[in-house]
């Protein structure tokens, strides 16, 4: 259960729990391993590994046709691959709820993130989704609630961006 | 190749109950299901090349009870095929996939695409690619190529019946068709008929 204490992604994960979030679309990324398997072992969720993280906005209509909520997690150079496929809620009107760890971004060690980075939340609102982005740990929580509501009590299409200031940059063994 | 893109999209669907859910991929294949009796359980696609194929598995996941039928053409299933990979994985009993492959980009000018022979000419080839041995590589076991008008029967009951994944690459004539009955286009409105068709209000 969530607590005051409790790690923020621990909380994520009993978030889109309380959410009743049946299918999980994810491309692996470090920020996201810890809810990846906590997702994979949920017996009320199913998780589905993606060859290309477009693949979940197709995914996240057919579950919503269906009758079920989906999340997708991916890293923000994912979000690159998806541009043409994140339109499809604007135009359909459904809900898509994206958990997106930032790289490119603060203290990035590897520049080649950064132009993707940068791009990520230009990209989003692009495209027609809401977009919020988190650096605090006692933020996470709420702020998913909060997208998650918008997503599927909107028909709408919410990503939250999980900051390099939350998640730590990449050292590359680096200080 | 003989067979008539429309003949076989009738003999998919023809007597559908409420529980034969189709998506149809964009361009022809929107058309031809739509030719073949518009209702709210087809969701023709105007958009989204290279999706059909997950639309379908997140509808087969969240509805294991009913037929997942995917009707799309070479050209959206050559842009998704790592979606093939990514069914394999889950291995949903419900899902059918059938490609109507007729080697070409028919939206757009009759381009061959990577399914035409490499043969087929110097400035505008193929690769010869084959789509059922893509899907069988990709781990979707039951996946065939069907060219004979024999054989569409048995294509049409596996459809319906046979436990799933099911690939099925139906090799079609290039056809310029008449499309008297155009498919709805706004796509709230398909999502929200066929949401409620399937699950009901809200």
């Amino acid at each position: 259960m969530t607590t005051a204490t409790a790690d923020w992604r621990e909380q994520i994960f009993d978030t889109l729990k309380a959410h009743d979030i049946r299918q999980v679309y994810y491309v692996p990324d470090a920020g996201h391993a810890t809810l990846i398997e906590a997702c994979q072992n949920a017996n009320s969720m199913r998780a589905i590994v993606l060859t290309t993280e477009e693949e979940a906005m197709a995914g996240t209509l057919g579950a919503w046709l269906g009758g079920e909520k989906s999340v997708t997690l991916m890293q923000s150079s994912g979000v690159g691959n998806c541009i043409n496929m994140l339109g499809l809620s604007k135009t359909l009107r459904y809900p898509m709820l994206m958990l997106i760890t930032m790289r490119g971004d603060f203290g990035e060690m590897n520049p080649w993130q950064n132009s993707m980075g940068q791009a990520t939340p230009k990209v989003l609102e692009a495209t027609g989704c809401i977009v919020f982005s988190v650096e605090r740990p006692e933020d996470v929580q709420p702020t998913v609630n909060a997208a998650a509501n918008m997503a599927f009590e909107g028909n709408q299409a919410v990503a939250v961006l999980l900051r390099q200031k939350l998640i730590g940059a990449k050292s590359f063994g680096k200080k | 190749m003989t067979l008539h893109r429309r003949a076989v999209v009738r003999a998919l669907m023809q007597n559908p109950t409420d529980d034969l859910l189709v998506i149809a991929g964009l361009g022809q294949c929107t058309w031809d299901i739509t030719e073949a009796g518009d209702r709210p359980q087809n969701l023709p696609l105007w958009g989204g090349m290279g999706g059909a194929v997950m639309i379908g598995l997140g509808l087969a996941l969240a509805q294991p009870d009913k037929r997942v039928l995917v009707i799309t053409g070479d050209g959206d299933m050559l842009m998704g095929l790592g979606s093939l990979a990514t069914v394999a994985a889950q291995r949903p009993a419900n899902l059918v996939i059938v490609v109507l492959d007729n080697e070409k980009f028919g939206e757009t000018g009759n381009q061959a695409t990577h399914t035409a022979p490499v043969a087929g000419g110097p400035s505008d080839r193929g690769a010869g690619t084959d789509l059922a041995a893509v899907a069988r590589g990709c781990g979707i076991a039951d996946s065939t190529t069907v060219t004979q008008e024999a054989d569409i029967a048995v294509l049409a009951r596996d459809a319906r019946t046979k436990s799933g994944p099911i690939f099925r690459n139906v090799k079609v004539l290039v056809e310029t068709l008449p499309n008297t009955i155009v498919p709805p286009k706004d796509g709230a409105y398909l999502k929200d008929r066929f949401r409620q068709a399937v699950v009901g209000a809200a």
